[in-house]
């Protein structure tokens, strides 16, 4: 079971948080990160664009007194990227904040990995005073978080 | 029939003809608040006590500010709401304080006591009320220029308004996080959040409680 990098870019583009949990793979410069997450993020918005736009839900008088959904079911672009080596699973929030995580092809509970980081990600990250949103992430405690978690299981 | 209450000016009554000061007053069991909803408050606080700020000493003294008018009313509100008529007088001690404050008022706003209380062995007047994992910093990870700054202090704010409004005047309250070298490197590890609230009375205080003793003892 290997994990081997999470990536996490804000819904301008930006890299805000990139870490290696795995020794050995070959090294990209901070600058290769910067353009993998620019180019992911602009693949995404286009396949987002490509993939069919969903069903409008038909407004019955039954639903019609529920209050609209902030957040509109919008197509999702890229959701998995596999190869022989390796797996991207990207998640986005409904808030456009993407998750990437890398990890073997054959990983299982891929999904469970990215709710529990997108849960140390609201905690630490989120509720932390000193972090400016749409910043890179620089929490001590987010770090020791996904240490933990992904030492317990890997 | 319109909106409009058919009533007189003066207290309202709700339709089951029971206002607030017909309730009882110990609520206390069920009445958890979210943990979240206090993260995104306390982040907003902090917000607000960092505005006009230059160095974390002001920043830790406004944060205590915030915590005192708390600590006045919860003072008062505990000892209404204790179930034993005997418990509900205010203490006039330092200890039975101290205690009030490592256990009631910590299990009311935190929902556990104190881990530990210790009286300073070169300083007298001085008390030491260590928190293994404060609630206020669960969340909180320190950029490197406010490194030595600790959001307990707000919690400080809240013992300094208890002890001041028993009559128990102090030279304030501060939280200090515990240091590597004090508690080694493995105690860090496991609880990196420690803090120990330095309370240190006033003179006054202790001659009054010395009197005190006497007369008791």
């Amino acid at each position: 079971m290997v994990v081997f990098a999470l990536m996490i870019i804000s819904k301008s583009g930006g890299l805000i948080y990139n870490r290696e949990f795995h020794t050995g793979l070959s090294k990209l410069t901070s600058n290769d990160y910067l353009i993998l997450a620019g180019s992911f993020h602009g693949m995404h918005a286009i396949t987002s664009q490509l993939s069919p736009a969903p069903r409008i839900p038909y407004i019955t008088p039954q639903n019609n007194m529920l209050a609209p959904s902030p957040f509109p079911n919008r197509p999702t672009g890229i959701e998995v990227m596999e190869s022989s080596h390796f797996r991207l699973q990207c998640f986005q929030t409904q808030t456009g904040t993407k998750f990437l995580l890398v990890t073997e092809p054959q990983q299982p509970n891929v999904d469970t990995m990215m709710k529990k980081v997108y849960e140390l990600y609201a905690d630490y990250v989120m509720k932390n005073p000193f972090y400016t949103v749409e910043m890179p992430i620089r929490c001590e405690k987010f770090d020791r978080g996904l240490d933990g978690f992904i030492k317990v299981r890997g | 029939m319109s909106g409009t209450p058919n009533q007189g000016p003066g207290l309202r009554y709700p339709s089951n003809k029971k206002s607030i000061y017909d309730r009882n007053l110990n609520r206390t069991k069920n009445a958890e608040l979210s943990r979240a909803a206090f993260a995104y408050l306390f982040i907003e606080m902090i917000a607000y006590a960092q505005r006009g700020v230059s160095n974390v000493g002001d920043l830790e003294q406004k944060l205590n500010t915030q915590g005192y008018p708390i600590g006045l009313r919860l003072l008062d509100l505990l000892l209404s709401r204790s179930s034993n008529p005997l418990a509900s007088i205010r203490p006039t001690r330092i200890l039975p304080l101290l205690q009030f404050i490592a256990q009631t008022l910590y299990r009311h706003l935190f929902g556990r006591p104190a881990d530990a209380l210790e009286k300073s062995s070169t300083e007298p007047g001085q008390y030491m009320l260590f928190d293994n994992e404060p609630m206020v910093s669960q969340y909180v990870s320190l950029p490197r220029e406010l490194s030595s700054l600790n959001c307990a202090a707000f919690v400080a704010g809240v013992i300094e308004g208890v002890c001041d409004g028993a009559g128990f005047p102090t030279e304030g309250v501060t939280a200090h996080s515990v240091g590597e070298q004090e508690q080694g490197k493995d105690a860090k590890a496991m609880w990196p959040d420690k803090t120990v609230f330095l309370i240190k009375f006033k003179p006054e205080v202790l001659e009054r409680e010395e009197i005190l003793g006497r007369g008791g003892g």
